[in-house]
């Protein structure tokens, strides 16, 4: 499994990669193989005010469907819709065309995971 | 293997790990004076012939509408069911009221299912339909939940010209999740429209309108004008209609229905004193994903072979648990087929020939009882099967002339409208010939 050093990691199998203001969402390489195939994804509109561990998009495999937490407060700013025609682009590259959300970050959740630490939590949960 | 729940060793060993020494210690925390301590007054067992006998003497108590001429509707109608519907429904490869647990394995149950999503989506003019509902109530229900998901807003405006006991179920659900409802007054027998203030309900926090074509009292409702309103503020329209006008009726999906429901009983069902009925549901294919309940979909197999299977499964309960869209929906696989059956029975020109008869009869019943003395037509609004009559002589009265001649009459609306004091709600279906039409306007105007 692979989890880049310059993400931040949460409990619920999201990554935030954070650029100033800016944070971009997806979800971490355990939570696609975990799911398998994906099917279907569901995105938030743009403009939609986010709360730090809100449910703002779903993500359905062949045998689950996964709801995804915000790790960060903001507003919606670009959605991946990429995914809507093409979601098996989650499985192939969850970190890059596989990103999920951008979000104008008002404050990021305290609580989140650096690369070594989900590594570890990602490991416990097998 | 014995199919006994437990034997007395077993009930020994269970209350040793629970700590007590029989079962009636089990109940000792129970006050005394609430135990019964004495056995149950019940009377003495029976026979099996003299049990059949007493419960064939309390059935005959029963009055049922083919033994009088029906003239009343509300929501449960008589048309008539050929013959091979029944015939072909009790065949064993059929006979079950679910879709079965190992699903793919009945292919003919899956595929009758799929064959009966095809009609309900092509009467309603939606893309999607699911395998069905317990009946017209539910399903609305279903409808009013998922818009609130689909737009993640908080509040629903339904008519008040949409089914009370409906609207009534509608709220039971919706009370525990916290949504507002609103309820849109009427006037001449239609929801209120543009021209009399429809815009101020109308507002930008509304999940979706809900609307009944033709309505309770009757009336076929300008469903585009409620479409063009809602749209204009990003909410759904959904319609709840009777799949029977639709023969001669525009479909709901072509005036801007997002969602249609209703109940499938008047597709041939019997009357049955009130169930088992179905409740249908279908949905443009942008909210697929949210439609509850299951949904058979075609597909091939890898040699090519076409086969049917449980599709889109993942949104349901038994993978999504309490996050999926519905945990009360279950279906009605049974009357889903009847209704299949009836429908491919009758085709496009049969179903619109009933829905003409439909029309045709009950204006004519309308027009001749307009003409008895007392008795009035207070709204003008087009309708299909049924109508309201205005009379000066007690309701009550009217009813109990015609049921002493057989006939059971309309229902007296003040029971949900008490505004309506006075006011019948007839139905009229292809059933009724014009002797029997005859007949209700002699009896009700006094003459045997």
């Amino acid at each position: 499994m692979n989890y880049p050093e310059e993400l931040s990691y949460t409990r619920e199998h999201e990554w935030i990669r954070v650029e100033g203001k800016k944070g971009i969402i997806g979800i971490t390489d355990y939570a696609q193989d975990s799911l398998g195939d994906v099917v279907f994804v569901e995105l938030p509109e743009v403009g939609r005010k986010l709360k730090i561990g809100e449910v703002f998009g779903v993500v359905e495999s062949v045998k689950a469907v996964s709801d995804i937490y915000s790790p960060c407060s903001g507003v919606v700013r670009a959605v991946n819709e990429k995914l809507l025609d093409h979601p098996e682009i989650l499985n192939q590259d969850p970190y890059g065309e596989g990103w999920l959300i951008e979000v104008e970050m008002e404050e990021l959740d305290s609580e989140l995971l650096s690369s070594i630490e989900y590594a570890d939590f990602a490991a416990g949960e097998e | 293997m014995a199919y006994l729940p437990h034997t007395q060793e077993e009930e020994k060993a269970m209350l040793e790990i629970v700590g007590v020494s029989s079962t009636e210690e089990l109940f000792r925390d129970i006050p005394s004076e609430f135990r019964l301590d004495r056995p149950l007054r019940l009377p003495e067992g029976l026979s099996e012939k003299a049990a059949w006998e007493k419960m064939q003497d309390w059935a005959g108590k029963n009055k049922h509408a083919g033994e009088y001429l029906c003239f009343r509707g509300a929501g449960a109608y008589e048309h008539y069911q050929p013959r091979a519907v029944n015939h072909l429904l009790s065949r064993g490869d059929f006979y079950t009221a679910y879709t079965p647990y190992q699903p793919e394995i009945s292919q003919g149950t899956l595929q009758a299912i799929f064959e009966y999503q095809t009609c309900i989506c092509e009467l309603t003019g939606m893309d999607v339909a699911n395998a069905s509902h317990y009946d017209g109530a539910t399903a609305l229900t279903e409808a009013a939940l998922m818009a609130l998901d689909a737009t993640r807003r908080n509040k629903i405006a339904v008519s008040s010209l949409v089914h009370p006991e409906y609207r009534e179920t509608m709220g039971t659900y919706l009370r525990g999740r916290g949504a507002e409802i609103i309820t849109l007054p009427y006037e001449n027998g239609l929801t209120v429209g543009m021209e009399s203030g429809l815009e101020q309900y109308i507002t930008d926090d509304l999940a979706a309108v809900i609307i009944q074509s033709p309505n309770f009292l009757g009336s076929i409702e300008d469903l585009k004008m409620f479409a063009d309103a809602i749209h204009g503020k990003e909410g759904l329209l959904v319609a709840c209609v009777d799949p029977l006008s639709l023969g001669i009726l525009e479909s709901p999906g072509q005036l801007g229905a997002d969602i249609v429901v209703g109940d499938g009983q008047s597709l041939g069902l019997p009357l049955s004193f009130g169930g088992p009925y179905l409740g249908f549901m279908a949905s443009k294919e942008k909210y697929v994903r949210r439609l509850p309940g299951r949904i058979v979909g075609k597909t091939v197999d890898k040699t090519g072979r076409e086969g049917y299977v449980l599709t889109l499964q993942a949104r349901e309960q038994h993978i999504r648990r309490e996050r999926a869209g519905s945990n009360i929906c279950s279906n009605q696989a049974l009357c889903a087929l009847a209704a299949t059956i009836y429908l491919a029975l009758l085709g496009p020109e049969g179903l619109a020939e009933v829905g003409r008869q439909c029309l045709q009869k009950s204006h004519y019943t309308q027009q001749r009882l307009a003409v008895l003395p007392g008795v009035s037509v207070p709204f003008t609004a087009p309708f299909f099967k049924e109508f309201v009559v205005k009379t000066t002589e007690d309701t009550t009265s009217i009813n109990q002339r015609l049921w002493e001649a057989g006939i059971l009459g309309g229902l007296e609306l003040s029971r949900f409208y008490p505004e309506l004091e006075n006011h019948l709600l007839l139905c009229v279906t292809e059933m009724r010939s014009r002797e029997e039409i005859e007949l209700l306007v002699r009896v009700w105007g006094g003459d045997r």
